[in-house]
């Protein structure tokens, strides 16, 4: 069908525009690196950033909220134990009669610490191993991974107690005892991703230019592997947390007078008839680190997945 | 030229090059297998073959991405495999290799600076000011602008993309050029584009070329030489004009009969040669003559006794029993 109106419209209503050399290839958007674009994804995430939130907050109460209170984790006062939560103790006593607000913060401390450690060998062993194993491949890549395989086999928790049985417990067996197996995720994880980048033709196009390899492995792999590689930290960093906390709590964990999230979940368990709130509140900071890490993992996942650009 | 320079011109030699992958302790996949062609200084040699049929893998085999299993590639007299250290560096700024997928072939956590600068950093060609300046110049060469060094590859369309690969290739000053199916992953409006860069860019800097395609039209248009591969094989290898007038191997009957012809009512009348079945996998290939399966004029030679390339007219090679 025509329209009728159709002579209204004529040759010379048309202007013709000139394309300046050049102008076709002009692009207006300002440029975006892709972390500017990674924080500009995270932040549309609500629960990312309430992550964060916590994560900051449970970080400021570690390491500030020691100066809040005159109270030393480790003094103890048998003549106030067991004092319910009040202006003096905010969070109250425990049996000892220690403060357990600056014992939280000091708890919380020892955890994160443990937590973190732990994800650093991880996430260095880890990226060495299976950047290596998927890097050169072949007989290399067949005999590393079936290390991994055998290890991947073995139940943490059994290697743990031995460890700690054998070398007796501390900060660092409990550290050690969660990465002595915890690293082969990591290396699975970062030779898969090596395995696939370096066959992409970028790889490719560096090698052709004559990069080494060390040029490849650092111009390249790692910053592609760098997202992946965060993320499982993220979330390495709560199953270390938790793990310490399970060792704690079946008496494995950070010795006396060392205080972990664990250790005074366990100490508060005991007493959970008559003072409920020496489980609730080292609960509530186990499950606020918990939460934090990862809802944080998840929005990050999210944010640097490469597939999900708009 | 009249007298002979053949000797003189030929700048690269693949000499019965086999690549062979080695899947498991039986499976062997022969993606090259026995590959002889020369390409003479300042020629566009087009090489040619459906996909699977290692045109690729020669390509990548030859700028030295993948080792050859056997068989030489003499790049001006001197064997690329024995090249060790220094050499090969020097080596890799004669040969350079175009990729045929723009969207992986640049590193998407790199801008445009920094992916053809890092060809100026490995080879040490340019720092500071120099490498700048370098970098703009190079995109001026493929028709994009300076401000464009500080984007990342996502910020550009296909074509775009593609420049800015030849971008990179051409940092190292290259003098051999593969381009490993350049046009192929772009819009048809768009491949012209990318055609008359790598040909002003041919005239401009006496560059030579191996073109790998699927598309014979395009290879018709660019190529002085064509070389056809099947399943791993050479096939047939003769000047582009001559090949299209006059193909011998059934394989390059079928392939160019596919070309469509821009006259309607001869394209009408036209009878095409319909290539049946598929390609034979190249783990396990037919004894005898690869192309046997898919052959219109197969014989019982043909299923006994593999066909050597052969010449059937000056500079005309085919590997066929009919010939």
């Amino acid at each position: 069908m025509r329209l009728a109106s159709a002579q209204e419209i004529t040759r010379d209503m048309f202007e013709p525009l000139q394309l300046g050399a050049g102008e076709g290839e002009a692009i207006t958007r300002p440029p975006i690196s892709y972390w500017r674009e990674v924080v500009r994804r995270f932040r549309r995430n609500r629960l990312a950033v309430v992550g964060l939130v916590i994560l900051i907050a449970l970080l400021v109460f570690a390491f500030a909220g020691p100066l809040f209170t005159h109270w030393d984790p480790r003094e103890q006062s048998l003549f106030d134990t067991n004092k319910p939560p009040s202006g003096e103790h905010w969070f109250g006593t425990d049996n000892l009669g220690r403060d357990m607000f600056a014992r939280l913060c000091y708890g919380t401390k020892v955890s994160l610490f443990v937590g973190v450690m732990a994800a650093l060998i991880d996430l260095v062993v880890g990226v060495i191993y299976g950047g290596i194993s998927g890097y050169f491949g072949g007989a290399v890549d067949d005999v590393m991974m079936r290390v991994v395989d055998i290890l991947y086999g073995i139940p943490y928790i059994i290697v743990a107690i031995l460890l700690l049985v054998v070398i007796g417990p501390g900060l660092w067996s409990v550290i050690l005892a969660m990465t002595i197996t915890g690293w082969v995720g990591m290396a699975r994880l970062v030779r898969g991703q090596v395995l696939q980048l370096k066959e992409q033709e970028y790889v490719l196009a560096a090698r052709a230019l004559g990069a080494s390899h060390l040029g490849i492995i650092l111009r390249h792999l790692i910053p592609n592997a760098m997202g992946v590689i965060i993320v499982q930290m993220t979330f390495t960093i709560p199953g270390a947390i938790f793990g310490e906390a399970f060792l704690s709590f079946i008496g494995l964990g950070v010795p006396l007078p060392l205080a972990s999230l664990g250790t005074m979940a366990n100490d508060g368990y005991q007493y959970l008839r008559i003072y409920p709130y020496q489980l609730i509140i080292p609960a509530i900071a186990i499950i606020m680190t918990m939460l934090g890490f990862n809802f944080v993992g998840d929005g990050l996942r999210d944010a640097l997945d490469p597939k999900l650009r708009r | 030229m009249v007298q002979d320079t053949h000797a003189h011109d030929v700048v690269l030699e693949v000499i019965n090059l086999k690549k062979y992958f080695q899947f498991s302790r039986k499976a062997v996949l022969k993606a090259v297998d026995d590959v002889t062609f020369s390409v003479k200084k300042g020629e566009v040699f087009g090489l040619v073959g459906e996909s699977g049929c290692g045109k690729t893998t020669a390509g990548r085999t030859i700028v030295g991405l993948y080792t050859p299993t056997s068989g030489r590639i003499v790049y001006e007299g001197e064997d690329v495999s024995k090249l060790r250290g220094a050499d090969v560096k020097r080596f890799k700024r004669h040969m350079q290799i175009i990729f045929q997928d723009p969207y992986a072939s640049l590193d998407p956590r790199m801008t445009v600076g920094d992916i053809i600068g890092e060809a100026l950093d490995i080879h040490g060609l340019a720092t500071g000011r120099d490498r700048l300046a370098r970098i703009h110049e190079l995109l001026d060469v493929v028709g994009l602008s300076a401000e464009h060094a500080n984007r990342f590859p996502h910020e550009f369309s296909g074509g775009q993309r593609q420049r800015i690969g030849i971008a990179r290739a051409l940092a190292v000053d290259p003098k051999f050029i593969v381009a490993d199916e350049p046009i192929s992953a772009l819009d048809v409006s768009i491949q012209a584009q990318v055609v008359n860069l790598l040909s002003r860019l041919r005239e401009e800097r006496g560059l030579t070329y191996i073109f790998i395609a699927h598309d014979l039209a395009m290879v018709k248009h660019l190529s002085d030489n064509v070389g056809v591969m099947y399943l791993g094989r050479l096939v047939e290898l003769a000047p582009s004009a001559e090949l299209y007038k006059n193909p011998v191997h059934p394989y390059t009957q079928g392939l160019l009969s596919a070309i469509p012809i821009p006259d309607p009512r001869v394209e009408r009348e036209r009878k095409r040669i319909v290539l049946e079945g598929e390609v034979p996998s190249p783990v396990n290939p037919p004894r005898g003559c690869r192309f046997q399966t898919r052959c219109r004029t197969v014989k019982p030679i043909c299923r006994e006794e593999d066909p050597k390339l052969k010449q059937v007219a000056p500079g005309h090679f085919a590997a066929c029993h009919l010939y």
